[in-house]
């Protein structure tokens, strides 16, 4: 489903040039859990950036279900994110002083589905995501940690997106609720979504079936288990 | 999709009530200042307009002076100059003068009844109530046998008859004394409505030959009134009594003229100039604190789009697009401009109204061409103040943004 063949991120700044991904290649299938890990400044976000959309490579190409994303227009990419992509951020990014029901159905805003549509996919993926139904009317700011999370997580399916793209999804969690979360993504992955899951801590990054390792712009192994392997 | 918009930019400005709401002060002050403003000065206008209107119409009026010896100027009707002759004259050669009025006037001190006042004493003929519009409430006006016979007869304008007498008392048969001399009243003219300046109806009318004998004292008139037939015929009535009377003056250069000529056009025309000026000053010092409010605007949404622009860079993430990010900061800045324009021009209604009430002399007038340039400008400044900041928000990258603490 991604095929993506020596993607190269050059930043410019002023005269100094910065490379932070310097020929990565991988395919990703659908269906897959894979984890990226890396230590900050090996360019897992820029890679993560590129995948998702936010950003287009330098050099090489980053296909999608056959298409060239890489060379896409900003309207383009927008459209790809809208369709194609469900992210799940670490600091949550939640619409402040908002519902929670608002939050999941703010990608749909402008779709010109009704207003009933909407709200039936939002329970739908909040249910999915595994958030307790009495919390949808609540403001964002009332919630938990874990239970912003679960509507980030439900916002991010709300398109029936091909990918889910998560960024440092635990980061700003404890290691009870980290471990919540993590088990909803992979409940996700056993229903047939295919997730991505960026990271620089190996116990989050064993969830999944296939690990990246990303160093200083470059694939240092890249391994698929055979055993789901929970530190718990 | 419309309707998403108005929702999102709804919640948006409701989410922080305090800031939209000091935002829209501004607008609604400038929205509101100039609408006042404009009333003020178009009630102005109109009141200037109906109160030279009031004096009479199509009207030419005749002063003596103004000639200009040596450089010396006399100021208008000191000098004596014009007659009663010189009126006679007037009507009988000028087929388009339909009325001539000659008139003395001056002030003189009245008493009645232990009333006393300080009025305009009008010395005329029977034509004046045709050329100054002068109806009669009770009474007659006097006529041409009165005027003949020099009789000591007066007619008291409403106020003045208000003044001596008191409201609703009719005076007809009573005994006036107008600089000690003893006048009978016959009459009581309308009211004219001209208020403020030049009030038409603290007035007494008395015959022309009576105010010559027993009040100024001479043969001379302080000013000729005359109707033209029509308003087309007034610039050639005009020219021809000057013509008339500088013969009749022998004077050859127009510029040595012992008199002065004025239509009701010029003053009206000149007074509205006036006025105009007046409401252009006000309403561009009201136009300032809109565009203050305006900058207010900006600078709101600019700190809206710093503030927000984690929402900004997550909006982009999940596939809005750029053109529904810029509009709908823009629609959020036109929402608060044409909310402050409404109230802005509610308020304005109230203030004006109240200027009316408590300031008699003024009628404000709020017309429908000024409620709509306020709307029209208040969106205007939504949009062009709105542009910058939501073209911004559009522009942020999602990485930086989404980054953005």
């Amino acid at each position: 489903m991604i095929e993506c063949d020596n993607l190269t991120k050059i930043y410019k700044n002023g005269d100094v040039e910065t490379a932070a991904l310097k020929g990565v290649s991988f395919k990703i299938e659908k269906g897959e859990f894979v984890s990226i890990i890396g230590p900050s400044g090996s360019g897992k976000s820029t890679l993560m950036h590129i995948l998702g959309a936010l950003d287009t490579p330098t050099a090489g190409s980053y296909v999608f279900d056959g298409k060239d994303i890489s060379r896409f227009s900003d309207d383009e990419l927008s459209d790809f994110r809208r369709d194609k992509i469900g992210f799940v951020f670490q600091s949550f990014n939640l619409l402040p002083r908002t519902t929670v029901m608002r939050n999941v159905m703010l990608p749909l805003v402008y779709s010109g589905k009704t207003m009933e549509d909407r709200e039936k996919k939002a329970r739908a993926c909040l249910l999915q995501a595994g958030m307790e139904e009495n919390k949808f009317g609540n403001l964002s700011n009332q919630l938990s940690g874990g239970q912003m999370q679960r509507v980030a997580i439900a916002r991010s399916l709300i398109n029936n997106p091909s990918i889910i793209l998560a960024d440092e999804p635990t980061g700003n969690l404890d290691t009870k609720t980290s471990r919540t979360v993590m088990e909803a993504f992979a409940e996700l992955n056993r229903q047939g979504h295919t997730v991505i899951l960026i990271t620089h801590e190996m116990d989050v990054a064993g969830y999944a079936k296939r690990i990246i390792h990303v160093r200083d712009g470059m694939i240092e192994s890249d391994v698929t288990h055979n055993n789901i392997t929970h530190n718990t | 999709m419309l309707a998403d918009l108005l929702k999102e930019v709804f919640w948006s400005l409701s989410g922080n009530k305090v800031r939209s709401g000091l935002t829209i002060l501004g607008i609604v002050i400038g929205i509101a200042s100039v609408i006042v403003m404009v009333a003020i000065g178009q009630g102005a206008k109109a009141s200037v307009t109906s109160s030279i209107e009031s004096i009479g119409s199509n009207l030419i009026m005749i002063m003596p002076g103004s000639q200009r010896v040596g450089g010396v100027s006399q100021g208008g009707g000191s000098s004596e100059t014009l007659t009663e002759e010189d009126a006679d004259a007037i009507k009988n050669q000028i087929s388009n003068a339909k009325a001539v009025a000659p008139a003395v006037t001056g002030r003189y001190q009245i008493t009645a009844k232990g009333n006393n006042a300080n009025t305009q004493v009008v010395g005329t003929v029977a034509d004046y109530a045709v050329v100054r519009n002068v109806s009669m409430s009770s009474g007659s006006f006097f006529s041409e046998s009165q005027i003949r016979s020099s009789a000591k007869v007066a007619i008291l304008g409403p106020d003045t008859r208000d003044e001596l007498f008191g409201e609703n008392v009719s005076p007809v048969g009573q005994n006036i004394r107008i600089n000690k001399i003893e006048f009978l009243v016959i009459g009581v003219a309308k009211s004219k409505g001209g208020s403020g300046f030049n009030n038409q109806d603290d007035i007494i009318y008395v015959p022309l030959t009576s105010a010559q004998h027993y009040l100024s004292g001479n043969d001379y008139v302080n000013n000729i009134s005359v109707t033209a037939a029509d308003q087309d015929s007034m610039a050639s009535v005009q020219s021809q009594i000057t013509k008339l009377l500088l013969s009749r003056h022998k004077i050859t250069d127009s510029a040595q003229a012992d008199f002065s000529i004025m239509n009701q056009n010029d003053i009206i025309s000149t007074a509205s100039s006036v006025t105009g000026t007046f409401t252009i000053l006000l309403s561009s010092i009201a136009g300032i604190s809109l565009l203050v409010g305006g900058i207010g605007i900006m600078n709101m949404m600019l700190t809206t789009v710093t503030e927000r622009t984690r929402e900004i860079g997550l909006r982009k993430a999940v596939g809005i697009k750029k053109m529904y990010i810029n509009l709908q900061f823009l629609a959020e800045a036109v929402a608060l401009t044409f909310l402050g324009g409404m109230l802005g021009i509610i308020l304005g209604w109230l203030a004006s109204l109240l200027v009316t009430k408590f300031v008699s002399s003024l009628t404000t007038e709020v017309s429908l061409s000024s409620i709509l340039l306020a709307f029209g400008v208040s969106t205007a400044i939504g949009i062009i103040f709105g542009f910058y900041p939501a073209r911004r928000a559009a522009n942020l990258s999602p990485i930086e943004a989404l980054r953005y603490e």
